[in-house]
């Protein structure tokens, strides 16, 4: 008979979750105390292997985690507690599954007793996150602890990856039962997503792309998400074929946008021969994007004349919203490996010519220009001199939601993979700020900027104070131009430019900021001063608040007005008064 | 097509509605109806029937049939979303495969006194049902079927004094010796 005393498995319930960090190579969580998770909190203060981060309010432990998983290809984790924690988590968890990034958040719940008698900080946890994650769990019994923490890791990481969440009652953490490592039979039978292409569908789309007249290829975050080997893959497969290049928002960096290749990014507010290139060409290959609605335009417009291949994981993402010729489901890494084999094999390079021609001369209609100033400082004009002071160094971007993100993705060259982190698919303000913070502590001597909106980044702008104590050195990079600008453009197109609650009144002071939290703060108003300014903020080690004084009524060119198709994008330099209100007429009277 | 101010494109679809009944195996676990029910409402798909029971207890394994409609793009996703669910085995399009048997079972409570009553008696035989409480004033009747005999027996029953119906909504298997 064994004596469970000795047995090393043996342990309590806020021992194996630590326990299985450890076991899953996590060395640092983002989270917030609270009664419901003391006991793991007891826990994580008696060892030394993961290190706890102490955020100021559990949608940056969320965001934090976010960045963290983005910048490392890791799953990021997060441990909150029950009530007000949990519920504090949905932002993020609701981000993360919309940009499928691999996250698990543990939360800490009533004892299971009281689970259902309203009890103090009780929520229902699993109901409110159930359409949030990709799945969540409800330990009762302190022996599924192991399993089912383990089972969490493998969802949230394999498949499309995406947010879990498993909810640990106090008295299961507090219960002792047995731990095993992870082993395979913690999973779901019913869980099996499926990696390997179709070889019947990989040469169908061999041959399409090898006749190819007009073809271009449409990249997203998927094959990021798949790992280095696709983004090899896909670099490999451009050079191959010489096809045209273009990517989703959350796609950036898999080309380098110096690749000869390189279109821009799609969509929205894309650059003209990237969306130009969508609409008329005659083959395109999607690999890891959805054919998201700020990317397609107006459906029954979209790429009419084309054949469409789509590869995903995900085999709901097919002919969801857009209906394609040849689906290939599986892990975009395998299935560009064995498109280039075939390819390689059996077709030659295509001759297309006169599509890049037509490209160059799309090219020409220079869709991201804009007037420099040297009175005002263009928000375009400061994201090119950022990029400019960080090339070459090793540098990850992370942005909130507006149009100074629109601008970074525009006039920031990508050059790598895992460098980019913004809230794609959910556009959440205050998503930039706590991501940076995940960033930095995954990687401590990198340059991390988060490239902000004054009205954002006040949002999580609490996270500063995370960054002082963990001497974080992020760069908050503030667009200030005193608006909602994205609100305010969208009122002005489309409201008849009445600015309804969109200025950003009562603006705080943004060095004095800074330097109440400990930080440094900067302000620039003037051109002339950027560059010098910029120089001082990259040799600062200390967290940054940089106040950018940008123009104020600056709008987001190029862009695809609502209802219109891709060959009907509105260009920075048509965008008068009157050819705007024609492009979005049919809406509400333009001034 | 006039467009209001939208941040987002909106588009009518003319695409005709099918109706397609799904044969779900799941993990019997906490939850697991949640999930299936909380896909449909979330992403607006409709539910005409939902019937669910577990089918093999050693195995914790049950069975949801819901019957849905929607163009056919829809109920692709639909089959997608759900077959996407961690607890969930297999979705099986029973109407696809064409070689589905469909009932299900209704109790049917008519009151009524003279002619009615002996109407309602013959229609039951008719349709066999089966008498399975009676008053001097009532009866209630037990009748198996498609969705279309049942219905067609509800309405033949209202001007008899239909009082209530109880139904157990859809349960679908396939024809032939082969299981799913
Ligand atoms: C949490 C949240 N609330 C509201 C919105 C709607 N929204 C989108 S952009 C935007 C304005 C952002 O302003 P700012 O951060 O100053 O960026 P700018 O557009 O001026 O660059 C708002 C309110 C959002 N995306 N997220
Ligand atoms: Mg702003």
């Amino acid at each position: 008979m064994s004596d469970k005393s000795h047995d090393p498995n043996q342990m309590t319930g806020a021992a194996m979750i630590v326990r299985a960090l450890i076991d899953h190579g996590v060395t640092d969580i983002f989270g917030y105390p609270g009664g419901a998770v003391l006991p793991i909190y007891d826990e994580i203060f008696q060892q030394s292997e993961v290190q706890h981060i102490l955020v100021r309010h559990e949608q940056g432990a969320g965001h934090a985690a976010e960045g963290y998983a983005r910048s490392t290809g890791k799953p990021g984790v997060a441990l909150v507690t029950s009530g007000p924690g949990a519920t504090n988590m949905v932002t993020p968890l609701t981000d993360a599954l919309m940009d499928s990034i691999p996250l698990v958040c543990i939360s800490g719940q009533v004892p299971t007793h009281l689970i259902g008698n309203d009890a103090f900080q009780e929520c229902d946890t699993v109901g409110i996150t159930r359409p949030c994650t990709k799945h969540n769990w409800l330990v009762r019994d302190v022996n599924d602890l192991a399993k089912v923490l383990h089972e969490a890791f493998y969802v949230a990481t394999t498949g499309r990856p995406g947010p879990v969440l498993v909810d640990v009652p106090k008295d299961v953490q507090f219960a002792t039962g047995t731990y095993h490592p992870p082993r395979k039979s913690d999973v779901h039978r019913s869980y099996a997503p499926r990696v390997k292409g179709d070889a019947t569908q990989i040469r169908k789309a061999v041959a399409l792309l090898a006749n190819a007249k007009r073809p271009v290829i449409y990249s997203g975050g998927g094959v990021i998400n798949s790992g280095p080997e696709a983004t090899k893959l896909l670099r490999e497969l451009v050079e191959v074929t010489g096809f045209p290049i273009t990517s989703t928002l959350m796609g950036l960096g898999a080309y380098p946008a110096s690749g000869k290749n390189w279109l821009g990014m799609l969509g929205m507010h894309g650059t003209y021969e990237a969306n130009m290139s969508m609409h008329d060409c005659d083959v395109m290959l999607c690999v890891g994007a959805r054919f998201d609605d700020r990317i397609t335009g107006r459906v029954d417009a979209f790429s009419p004349g084309s054949k469409k291949i789509h590869i995903d994981i995900d085999p709901s993402s097919i002919n969801k919203n857009i209906r394609v010729d040849v689906p290939i489901i599986g892990d975009c890494g395998n299935i560009l490996g064995d498109i280039l084999q075939v390819f390689k094999a059996e077709a030659k390079k295509p001759d297309i010519k006169a599509w890049w021609q037509q490209i160059a001369q799309w090219r020409a209609r220079n869709s991201l220009y804009f007037k420099k100033s040297n009175d005002v400082i263009l928000p375009q004009h400061a994201i090119q001199s950022l990029f400019e002071a960080t090339r070459g160094r090793d540098t990850y971007i992370t942005t909130e939601v507006g149009q100074h993100q629109m601008w970074a993705a525009q006039f920031y060259g990508f050059e790598e993979p895992h460098r980019w982190m913004t809230s794609g698919g959910l556009g959440t303000m205050g998503y930039g700020l706590p991501a940076a913070v995940g960033v930095q502590v995954a990687h401590p001597d990198s340059l991390v900027i988060d490239i902000a909106g004054d009205a954002s980044v006040q949002m999580t702008m609490q996270e500063m104070s995370t960054a002082v104590q963990y001497e974080l050195p992020i760069k908050i990079f503030i667009l200030n131009n005193q608006y909602m600008g994205m609100v305010r453009q969208w009122q002005q197109l489309l409201h008849g430019n009445r600015l309804s609650h969109s200025y950003s009144e009562a603006m705080p002071d943004f060095v004095k900021l800074a330097e109440a939290y400990g930080g440094v703060g900067f302000q620039v108003h003037k051109p002339g001063d950027l560059d010098g300014a910029i120089q001082e903020m990259i040799s600062v080690k200390r967290p940054v608040l940089f106040d950018c004084r940008v123009a104020s009524l600056e709008n987001c060119f190029p862009m695809i007005p609502s209802g219109k198709a891709h060959n009907e994008m509105l260009l920075p330099e048509q965008a008068n008064d009157e050819a705007t209100a024609k492009a979005f007429a049919g809406g509400k009277a333009l001034v | 097509m006039n467009q209001p101010a939208s941040a987002y494109f909106i588009e009518e679809r003319h695409d005709p509605n099918e109706t397609h009944t799904l044969a779900v195996l799941v993990q019997n676990e906490p939850g697991v109806l949640a999930r299936v029910i909380g896909l449909f409402s979330g992403r607006g798909y409709n539910i005409e029937s939902l019937t669910v029971s577990e089918t093999e207890a050693q195995k914790h394994l049950s069975r949801i049939t819901i019957v849905t409609t929607g163009t056919p793009m829809v109920i692709a996703q639909i089959k997608n979303q759900l077959d996407r669910m961690i607890p969930v085995y297999q979705v099986v399009d029973m109407t696809q495969t064409r070689r589905s048997i469909e009932r299900e079972l209704a109790m049917v409570k008519v009151r009524g006194q003279g002619e009615h009553r002996v109407e309602a008696l013959r229609l039951a035989d008719a349709f066999r049902a089966r008498v399975i409480d009676a008053t001097t004033e009532s009866f209630v009747f037990e009748i198996t079927g498609n969705t279309d005999k049942i219905n067609q027996y509800i309405d033949l029953m209202r001007p008899l004094g239909l009082v209530e119906v109880s139904r157990t909504g859809v349960a679908a298997i396939g024809r032939g010796p082969e299981g799913m």
